[in-house]
C-alpha cells in the first residue's frame, strides 16, 4: 500500500455502468514526513474519507478485494485513514543493514 | 517475495473493516546484502513483526491469502521474520 492526501475529488456522469454510486478521489502521493511528490492516483473511497485527510491507498487487483468493488474496473481503493504515523528516524536513515 | 526492513508503525481507527485486528508496518525494501531499494510501502503485519527487524512480504492480490478473511483490500502483507540470510558468493 502507499502513503497518500487527498486532495479532491472526481465527478463523471458518464462512466462504466459499474462504476455508478462509486465515490472517486485524488490522492497525491507523500513521503514519511508527509511531503508531497509529484505522482497523483485517483481512487474509489471504501472508508469515508474526505479532502485533507492522510490515507492509505491499495493498488492493483487488491483493489477489487471489497464488497463494493468486487468485479469491478478499479484499481485504486481507500482502506484506511492515517491517524498518526511512528518512524524510526534512526532505523530510516540506515542506508544498509547487518543481515 | 521480498526483503525488507520496518522502519515504522502506522495508527488508523478509521479502516476497511476486515482489515480491523492487523498492525499496518511501514516496509523498506532491502536486497539481500541489506541495502535500501527504492521507497518505503506500507504493509500489513501477518507474524506479529516489530520496527527494525528484517522481514519477507508477499505483494499483490497475494497478500490477501494469509489473512483470516476471504477478502481484503490489501496489496502488501508480512509473511515472516528473517532469522539469518546464508549468500554462498
Amino acid at each position: 500500500m502507499i502513503l497518500g492526501k487527498v486532495i479532491g475529488t472526481v465527478w463523471s456522469t458518464r462512466k462504466d455502468e459499474n462504476l455508478v454510486g462509486a465515490k472517486f478521489l485524488i490522492v497525491r502521493h507523500i513521503d514519511l514526513e508527509y511531503k508531497p511528490k509529484e505522482a497523483t492516483v485517483i481512487a474509489v473511497d471504501s472508508v469515508g474519507a474526505g479532502v485533507g485527510e492522510i490515507v492509505i491507498v491499495a493498488q492493483g487487483s487488491s483493489a477489487r478485494q471489497t464488497t463494493f468493488t468486487k468485479n469491478k474496473p478499479v484499481d485504486a481503493v481507500i482502506m484506511a485513514i492515517v491517524d498518526k504515523l511512528d518512524i524510526s528516524i534512526k532505523e530510516k536513515q540506515k542506508e544498509t543493514v547487518v543481515l | 517475495m521480498q526483503l525488507g526492513k520496518i522502519i515504522g508503525t502506522i495508527w488508523a481507527t478509521r479502516k476497511y473493516e476486515a482489515v480491523t485486528g492487523y498492525k499496518m508496518q511501514f516496509v523498506q525494501p532491502i536486497n539481500s546484502e541489506g541495502k535500501n531499494i527504492g521507497e518505503p510501502i506500507i504493509a500489513l503485519d501477518t507474524v506479529g513483526a516489530g520496527t527494525g527487524e528484517i522481514i519477507y512480504y508477499v505483494t499483490a492480490s497475494e497478500a490477501v491469502i494469509p489473512l483470516d478473511v476471504d477478502m481484503a483490500p490489501v496489496d502488501a502483507s508480512i509473511v515472516g521474520i528473517v532469522d539469518s540470510i546464508n549468500l554462498e558468493s
